[in-house]
């Protein structure tokens, strides 16, 4: 089969249970080309990729390789025909080998004894374009870059001459970043053209070709890339200036309210995952935790929160010992949380909203009294609760699983919030929430904290780290590299911390290749 | 042309009534052409069936005597099955209720008055079931063994050791060659209504512990607790409910109230111990059924226990007319219950045709 | 002493033998993320329907393969339910249960207390028979044990070594991740659950036409509980299930072993049921993490193509 020498889409369109996810979509590529794929979430930008990809089937609109039109029933279709895509979220079996993984679904590789063959073309591949891998590891032992280059070389083997790239730098620290960058300058060298879907713009001017703007389903700009600046990109894709820091009230920091000492815990699997970690937040003070997701950030909330046993070290609260104490009895000192992972661990999505609105706090008076639900002082709680945290919702009465997002997000912060915490934590609390339900959620973390609240918060984001927070930790393999002033650190300082390379020069080599 | 299927935004009332309704009049469809494979005409079975429950004084007094206990054994089955934990073992929790309860009634009930030995008996019923019942509900918790396993492995368990103890140490000095115990003496056997096997203490027992459990499931922090258990485990960790603590005591509920259909089995119907299958007439199981048909709520639960009673009243008079065998009336818990589970599919996507050419599978 | 040693080994393999076959099935099932706790029902029904075949027809062959259609009939009603309609697997399961004790219940009636007059006969494989006590206990078998042995060869061989069952084996880790790769997921957990369901109505098979020759209402007894536990025992490989089937099938020997000591009867009956327990307590205390770390990971979880 001919490669791909221009691949083009032509008025896509996509429409899930009466909202339209793509309205008259067109794109097209060529050959060695980097095309970025800009957009917010939610702007449409990963349905388009999973039409292309033979995932979805578009409700309208055409797809065109080298002029001639094709219809993709299944991604078998599209990889046949040489499309490649890589999941934001890796398509990996962790269990199994990466050789097990390369050869699922490889229907060139023999029915007996797969593995073999897929053996040799792995070294192949993985030698021509520079991507190390460890064909034996089971894939859960393996870090996110290496999970990434398997997810690559299983594209390549099929051999994909156009790879989508669903925010494949999420998940990495800078220096990962750096190395992807490499190979897909190496790959469109050979003449693969390359689909990176992002929303950050810094990446799409290192390395793009071109660019093409999504905004609510529909184009909103296409130029190459030297002739755009990142300002008009940005424009394009949020339709209008975004505030670029958050007023503070200036006020000098409290008494010491949470205090962590040297706390050591493990992961799921018993491996070390918070090692000798030390810090304190204080009143009027938002302290922040930068990190490439999984070194150590969730085992440490969970901590403190009561939902994992620390294996050392201590957490004070406001002087007291907390440490081994219940999620209850933790609530009850005046921690509350706003979970990473909204809807698996925030919500009960087939509960109603009134019922989602005392989660945690149902067994408190006055939502309860003497083990009887008090269901019109909850229903009252919930319609407050809508109110001022502008939750969108038919009523009180709605399923939770109703809301979007972002409603579902504000609902969450307002019940965590009116409950008057000691302390807030609150991991990733705008991942992947649009630009003005965000905006809200931080102005309410800020509104908080100049209430006199103290607010832990762990982010990936660190622009939304270094808009918002007093001082900001950087976890980096359950350490703390080094605490950053916002208002004289910068980005690059950090940066570093989160791939290990302070502390560690040319000590540990940390990342495993 | 291929269908698809598309979720629904909300249900409607009507639909919610309308999915089970019609999800039963499918499985009654089945279950005729089950009798039509086996040579027998299925509108005369059917009408039969209902004509025996329903269409007699004496039908609807039976359906109701065999109501009381399913309604029993299902508003707990509601409770736990709204935590997502499968209890298959109501049928040896009402098994251990009768154990216990026997015992109570044949070492006190001699010397004891009614008024205080009979309360004492439900009582032991119900400590039976819970006790049987709290096993599961600490396995799965302590050490993650399947509900689902663990509780008919008791359910065998509990049917040999009833039979153990009717043919051995409890047999019945006055039973020769029957495998019963004793009978229990006159002041522990439940008065009945004239010409009926209905009690008057079950036939207010079994409505007053379907009002509580509703009261308990959805006006109380444990039942609370533990929908939201069923609905969203992570959910429950995060909120700080005991898992441990919550599945015994709703285990001990249910276990409890499948103890009590067992001594009122015991005490109204049978008079003394016997075998498994004269004791029961697979209620544990046929609760199930009754459970998810009232649709986890102990209100509707009672319309539906009604309703299966009725089931067994006719299927037992159809097995004497017809010659089949006591088994069949698994065969319409069966059928109804699959009908079910894929009514409730329709409940929550609407179907649609689409036409192109299949994808594939 | 050899006398009693090769007897009760011999009663071992044959009562181990439905269990093997079962687990098999059921390891296939979970193996594609479905779980089908339907395993007693078809087994009831591969029994009565092998009987009532081998009955009529007096060839137990066809009994076997009547059997082993019946069971891919039962279980595509479950494969239908759990994976077009993502219905709630446990659930399914137990209805499937309750029919086919009800249904072979109804359709043996007629049957109970007649002998089969023909039943399925150990076979001699040349020359390994010969063997010295080897020969006689393994090679002078019914064909269900040959059967049993080479499908769990064949089951072990297929998950390791080819791509159907590194296909398989994803499935019930990450469906989406074999979609994404172009894999009929949907096809292939109708295949495995139907494949499950035959193996599960052999098993019943050979319960009415080679372990005895005659249909009881209620004979499979528990057993198709005891291969969902024999499953969880094998940590899904299909090695550890021979070990697991012939483990039970020793202790339904031990069972009629017993008898002659005075032990009452009914007290011994709950020793299959009582070991199940015993052995998933082991496993809980000893290795929960364990055999978490084996179970397919997305078992019982309904799959929705398309939702990335």
């Amino acid at each position: 089969m001919a490669r791909i020498r221009t691949l083009e889409m032509r008025d896509i369109v996509k429409d899930f249970s009466g909202l339209r996810a793509n309205d008259g979509v067109s794109l097209k590529i060529e050959a060695g080309e980097i095309l970025g794929l800009l957009g917010e979430n939610g702007a449409g930008k990963t349905t388009l990729m999973n039409i292309l990809f033979g995932l979805y089937r578009p409700d309208g609109g055409t797809i065109l390789i080298n002029g001639e039109e094709v219809v993709f029933r299944s991604p078998r279709d599209a990889m046949q025909r040489g499309i490649g895509m890589i999941h934001q979220h890796f398509m990996l079996v962790q269990k199994h080998t990466v050789l097990e993984n390369v050869a699922l679904g490889f229907e060139k590789a023999p029915f007996f004894f797969p593995l073999r063959q897929v053996r040799r073309r792995l070294a192949e591949f993985s030698y021509r374009f520079g991507l190390a891998v460890r064909p034996d590891e089971p894939v859960w032992k393996l870090s996110a870059g290496e999970q990434q280059r398997v997810e690559i070389l299983k594209a390549l083997i099929r051999s994909s001459d156009l790879l989508i790239m669903d925010e494949p730098t999420s998940v990495l620290t800078p220096r990962e970043t750096a190395e992807l960058f490499d190979i897909l300058k190496r790959m469109s060298g050979e003449g693969h053209s390359i689909i990176l879907i992002s929303h950050k713009l810094d990446e799409i001017t290192r390395i793009c070709s071109r660019v093409q703007v999504l905004r609510k389903g529909k184009v909103a700009g296409e130029a190459p890339m030297g002739e755009v600046s990142a300002e008009d990109l940005a424009r394009m894709m949020v339709g209008r200036r975004v505030a670029d820091s958050y007023p503070k009230a200036d006020l000098p920091p409290g008494r010491v309210v949470l205090e962590i000492l040297d706390l050591e815990a493990q992961n799921d699997q018993g491996a070390p995952a918070v090692r000798g970690v030390s810090f304190e937040v204080r009143e009027n003070e938002i302290f922040g935790i930068a990190g490439v997701s999984g070194n150590g950030q969730q085992e440490l909330v969970e901590c403190v929160t009561g939902l994992r046993r620390a294996s050392a070290g201590a957490v004070r609260l406001l002087g007291r010992e907390i440490t081994g104490l219940s999620p209850r009895q933790i609530h009850n000192r005046g921690i509350s949380h706003v979970p990473e992972e909204r809807i698996k661990f925030g919500i009960v999505p087939n509960l109603l909203l009134y019922e989602n609105a005392v989660l945690k706090r149902h067994h408190r008076q006055p939502y309860s009294i003497r083990n009887i639900m008090n269901y019109p002082a909850i229903r009252r709680h919930a319609g407050d609760l809508v109110k001022s945290f502008q939750v969108a919702t038919p009523s009180i009465y709605s399923p939770m699983k109703h809301l979007s997002g972002g409603n579902i997000q504000k609902l969450i912060l307002g019940r965590e919030i009116s409950a008057d915490p000691v302390l807030m934590i609150a991991a990733h609390p705008t991942y992947g929430l649009d630009v003005g339900a965000s905006e809200y959620i931080r102005g309410q973390i800020i509104a908080r904290r100049d209430r006199g609240g103290a607010v832990l918060l762990v982010s990936e984001d660190l622009e939304e780290l270094f808009m918002i927070c007093d001082r900001v930790a950087v976890m980096f393999e359950g350490r703390i590299m080094g605490i950053v002033d916002p208002r004289s650190g910068s980005f690059e300082e950090v940066g570093m911390m989160m791939a290990g390379a302070v502390e560690a020069a040319g000590g540990e080599a940390t990342d495993a290749v | 042309m291929r269908f698809e299927s598309v979720p629904r935004a909300g249900t409607s009332r009507v639909l919610e009534i309308l999915a089970p309704a019609l999800s039963l009049l499918a499985g009654l469809a089945a279950v005729g052409l089950v009798f039509l494979l086996k040579g027998l005409n299925p509108l005369f079975a059917l009408g039969e069936i209902f004509r025996s429950s329903f269409g007699s004084v004496f039908g609807l007094t039976e359906t109701v005597t065999k109501a009381l206990p399913l309604i029993l054994v299902g508003s707990g089955l509601a409770l736990t099955f709204q935590a997502k934990f499968w209890n298959i073992g109501a049928e040896s929790q009402l098994l251990l209720g009768a154990v216990f309860s026997t015992w109570v009634g044949l070492t006190w009930g001699p010397s004891l008055p009614g008024p205080v030995i009979v309360p004492l008996m439900f009582l032991a019923g119900f400590l039976g079931g819970a006790l049987w019942g709290m096993i599961p509900a600490a396995l799965k918790i302590r050490l993650g063994i399947n509900e689902v396993i663990s509780t008919l492995m008791l359910n065998y368990i509990a049917a040999e050791l009833v039979k153990f103890l009717v043919v051995g140490p409890w047999k019945g000095a006055s039973k020769h060659g029957y495998p019963y115990t004793d009978d229990l003496p006159a002041q522990a056997i439940l008065w009945l209504f004239p010409g009926t096997r209905i009690s008057p203490i079950l036939l207010v027992l079994a409505p007053a512990a379907a009002a509580t459990l509703t009261f308990l499931i959805f006006r109380t922090r444990f039942g609370y607790e533990v929908r939201v258990i069923g609905e969203n485990r992570e959910a429950a960790r995060y909120a700080g409910i005991d898992f441990f603590r919550t599945s015994l005591l709703f285990m001990a509920v249910s276990g409890g109230l499948a103890g009590l259909a067992g001594t009122g089995e015991l005490t109204a119907i049978h008079h003394h111990l016997s075998y498994p299958d004269t004791l029961s007439a697979g209620y544990g199981f046929t609760a199930i059924i009754v459970a998810w048909l009232g649709r986890l709520n102990p209100l509707l639960v009672m319309v539906s226990g009604v309703f299966l009673a009725g089931i067994i009243v006719g299927g037992d008079a159809i097995q004497m007319s017809l010659g089949l065998p006591a088994v069949t009336v698994q065969v319409f818990n069966g059928i109804i219950l699959i009908f079910l589970i894929m009514g409730e599919f329709f409940l929550r996507n609407r179907i649609r045709w689409v036409r192109r050419t299949p994808r594939h599978g | 002493m050899a006398d009693i040693v090769f007897s009760i080994l011999v009663r071992t393999i044959a009562a181990g033998t439905p269990l093997l076959l079962g687990t098999l099935g059921e390891l296939i099932t979970e193996r594609a993320g479905i779980l089908n706790l339907g395993v007693e029902g078809m087994m009831a029904m591969g029994a009565v329907t092998a009987f009532i075949v081998t009955f009529g027809t007096g060839n137990p062959w066809l009994g076997m393969l009547a059997a082993a259609l019946m069971g891919a009939l039962m279980a595509s009603i479950h494969a239908f339910v759990s994976v077009g309609l993502r219905a709630n697997q446990t659930v399914s399961g137990l209805a499937l249960t309750m029919m086919g004790i009800g249904l072979s219940g109804l359709w043996g009636k007629p049957f109970i207390g007649k002998p089969l007059a023909v039943k399925m006969e150990p076979l001699a494989v040349p020359l390994l028979e010969k063997v010295p006590f080897l020969g006689p206990l393994l090679f002078r078998r019914d064909p269900y044990f040959y059967m049993s042995v080479v499908f769990g060869l064949a089951v072990w061989f297929v998950m390791k070594h080819t791509s159907l069952g590194i296909n398989l084996r994803s499935i019930g880790e990450n469906p989406r991740a074999a979609e994404s790769q172009g894999v009929k997921v949907r096809l292939y957990k109708y295949l495995a659950v139907i494949v499950g369901g035959m193996a599960a109505g052999v098993a019943g098979a050979q319960l009415s036409t080679a372990y005895s020759k005659s249909w009881i209402e209620g004979m499979v007894a528990g057993r198709g509980w005891i291969v969902i536990a024999l499953t969880i025992f094998s940590l899904w490989e299909a090695p550890r299930a021979f070990l697991g089937a012939y483990l039970f099938g020793g202790i339904f020997v031990l069972q009629y072993m017993l008898q002659p000591l005075g032990i009452s009867p009914n007290l011994l009956a709950m020793l299959p049921y009582g070991t199940t327990l015993m052995i998933l307590l082991g496993y809980g205390f000893s290795s929960g993490g364990r055999r978490r770390m084996h179970a397919p990971a997305m078992l019982g979880e309904p799959y929705k193509r398309g939702e990335v």
